[in-house]
């Protein structure tokens, strides 16, 4: 089948209105750089979920490294993106401009560098993913314990998109069927989705990053919902296999156990995330000890966000209060959050007519 | 030999710096006689423009600060359809500064301005603490041979002309400075003889602009804007070189928003277009230039992508990457 008529059978869809999730923030990216949503009906609406690792870590979170960084001869290591999210007082970002120490790190295995080479300072790294990220910090323990590095602790806060995706299938019946991501994918495997297509009866289809890809996926998911059908399907074969990737996850169940985690803007999602095991304490930074709780900011629509139920253009504060570089909410702040994808390539959708 | 505060004192060393660097590479009859400014002759309306560098680090693949700037200043006077004629620069070199490093980057600078047909007829040289850095302004002027041309100037149904590949620049920083090891060389150049190929062809050019920091989203989002027009830009027919476009699906990032050194976009009236195109690409460094989009009515840029969707192209917002020029 031809790409243009896959096109031109989802830009004529006129069947009831079709909510599709799609759970990765990359996806999400593509979606707008391809300008897919003008391609198809807009009848079927893709709404963004919690793909953004960055955007559903807590505010108390940033606070802990905010305080961590302030300590004499303490330092924090962290990715580019958690630079800017707000804690319940200041981002990261702020706290280096008063003196915290804080370093950010293109990659993990330079956190390691960095505790070699400053024995003397205490190095808090900030592991923050979804199980796509998870087994580099794995891999990372693996080599501390052979260099026995003890100035280095992980922070963690490593979410896992199943039970997510379970507590959104759950509590949001409108959602109609989900673009499975493809990077946790390759990990978790393509079964990972069966038992929720099962009990839901919603269409899970895992799609890679390409426009062509995407589109394809879509297609599939209008065919499941047309005939009533409610499958799994992998289209992103060449990268994820039916059972992921089975050494990465026993390097996760080597160090990590499943916990429950707090989600900002969510809540407490039942075992949803990965902390360290008790054998591996002393690399802990405090993630197990750690208890969230909070409110989001007022007027912020990042729950509903998250959960498919608003559109970021549907948040009263997108756009005029809320901005990647004044962000109120947390889907702003990063790259891959909604609203931040949102507001740069959609920013100035009403000029876009759908005449092509 | 390192550079200590001394070569700052307006004394001795100073003196022995401009003897021994500047004067060596940059010679000219205006400069050698060390007045405290230069006296120059000028024909008609002047373009006059000054530009800073800071770029980190000071050499990379394709070039160097110096390089840069003279190229970025010479290339903002070009994109007002002067021929630029004379340059001053400015050094502010930190303490611990090799000399042979300033002797290299000044030796750079005098090739450049050789090849973009400038004198640098005037400097200035400071020593500050630090270790090592060194930061240049280079202000220029230049004859204006054709009025008119201003980024307001785009008219519905002209041509958008992008004179070469994009993100070079960026890559090739971005790549030095992550030690990813790759051939990307920075695009760094005087758009000098793309311009005066335009100019020598009569093109009637309704607008130019230096694609630089903020990538050519960015430069496109201004020229709409200031011109109340909107840009559609093709997707399929944006240049960009493979190793560039690596980069990016590595790095998740988007050459429509990487810095340029040494590209331009020209927008001609349609029926101009084809020999606008060719005058580019027979000059050097415009050997890849590709007719990229067209402005229609409305606001704002749009790109028409590969699958023939439409996306809409912003500003770029945020830091971007810092000290790339």
């Amino acid at each position: 089948m031809k790409i243009q008529e896959v096109i031109d059978e989802l830009k004529t869809y006129d069947g009831k209105p079709v909510k599709i999730m799609e759970v990765c923030g990359t996806h999400t990216s593509s979606i707008f750089k391809n300008g897919i949503r003008s391609m198809i009906s807009p009848s079927i609406q893709l709404i963004s979920g919690p793909g953004c690792p960055v955007c559903v870590t807590p505010a108390s979170y940033i606070d802990r490294l905010t305080d961590f960084s302030l300590k004499k001869d303490h330092c924090v290591l962290t990715f580019g993106d958690m630079m800017k999210v707000k804690g319940s007082s200041m981002s990261l970002t702020e706290a280096k401009a008063i003196g915290g120490n804080i370093k950010v790190l293109y990659s993990p295995f330079m956190a390691l560098k960095e505790a070699q080479e400053h024995e003397n300072i205490q190095y808090l790294f900030a592991a923050v993913g979804f199980e796509t990220t998870a087994p580099i910090y794995a891999l990372m323990l693996n080599e501390m314990q052979q260099k026995k590095i003890t100035n280095l602790k992980l922070f963690t806060s490593i979410k896992t998109i199943v039970p997510a995706l379970s507590y959104i299938c759950e509590k949001e019946k409108n959602i109609d069927a989900f673009l499975s991501p493809g990077h946790v994918s390759v990990i978790t495997g393509a079964e990972s989705y069966r038992e929720l297509a099962e009990t839901y009866r919603k269409p899970f289809v895992i799609a890679g990053f390409e426009g062509e890809q995407i589109l394809a996926a879509v297609y599939e998911i209008m065919h499941q919902l047309k005939s009533g059908q409610y499958k799994v399907k992998n289209m992103y074969a060449g990268a994820v296999k039916e059972k992921g990737n089975e050494k990465a996850r026993a390097l996760l169940q080597q160090y990590f156990e499943q916990r429950d985690d707090f989600w900002r803007g969510i809540g407490i999602i039942k075992n949803s995330a990965l902390k360290l095991k008790k054998e591996y304490e002393i690399y802990d930074g405090g993630s197990c000890i750690h208890e969230e709780r909070e409110e989001m900011p007022e007027g912020c629509k990042c729950t509903d966000i998250i959960l498919g139920r608003k559109t970021p253009g549907e948040c009263p504060l997108f756009k005029t209060v809320c901005t990647p570089l004044h962000a109120v909410g947390p889907c702003m702040v990063s790259s891959e959050g909604a609203c931040g994808i949102w507001y740069q390539y959609s920013g100035k959708e009403s000029y876009i007519d759908y005449e092509n | 030999m390192k550079i200590d505060m001394s070569y700052g004192s307006g004394g001795k060393q100073t003196g022995d710096l401009i003897n021994r660097v500047f004067l060596k590479h940059f010679h000219n009859k205006t400069l050698n006689r060390l007045e405290d400014a230069a006296v120059v002759s000028l024909e008609g309306k002047i373009a006059y423009t000054t530009d800073s560098f800071v770029v980190n680090p000071l050499f990379f693949r394709g070039g160097n600060i110096g390089k840069l700037a003279v190229c970025g200043t010479v290339n903002d006077l070009s994109m007002m359809g002067a021929i630029p004629r004379y340059l001053t620069a400015g050094f502010i070199i930190e303490e611990g500064t090799e000399l042979e490093t300033i002797d290299k980057i000044a030796h750079t600078m005098a090739l450049a301005a050789k090849e973009a047909g400038v004198k640098i007829v005037a400097g200035d040289t400071k020593v500050v603490e630090g270790n090592g850095g060194v930061y240049i302004n280079t202000s220029g002027i230049g004859e204006v041979k054709k009025g008119g041309i201003s980024i307001s100037g785009c008219k519905p149904g002209d041509a958008v002309i992008l004179s070469g590949n994009l993100g070079e620049h960026h890559a090739a920083i971005l790549s030095h400075r992550m030690g990813i090891e790759n051939q990307i060389s920075s695009d760094c150049a005087p758009l000098t003889s793309i311009v005066q190929n335009l100019l020598d062809s009569k093109i009637r050019v309704h607008c130019m602009r230096d694609v630089t920091r903020g990538g050519l989203a960015t430069v496109l989002n201004e020229a709409a804007d200031q011109s109340s027009c909107r840009i559609e830009i093709w997707e399929e027919d944006l240049p960009v070189s493979k190793e560039v476009k690596g980069l990016c699906g590595i790095l998740g990032l988007d050459p429509l928003y990487m810095a340029n050194e040494g590209k331009m976009i020209v927008v001609v009236p349609d029926n101009q277009a084809q020999k606008a195109l060719k005058a580019v690409q027979c000059s050097k460094y415009g050997a890849n230039a590709r007719i990229i989009g067209t402005i229609r009515e409305g606001d704002g840029v749009v790109m028409k992508t590969r699958l023939k969707g439409l996306r809409s192209i912003d500003l770029l917002y945020g830091e971007g990457l810092p000290r790339i020029c």
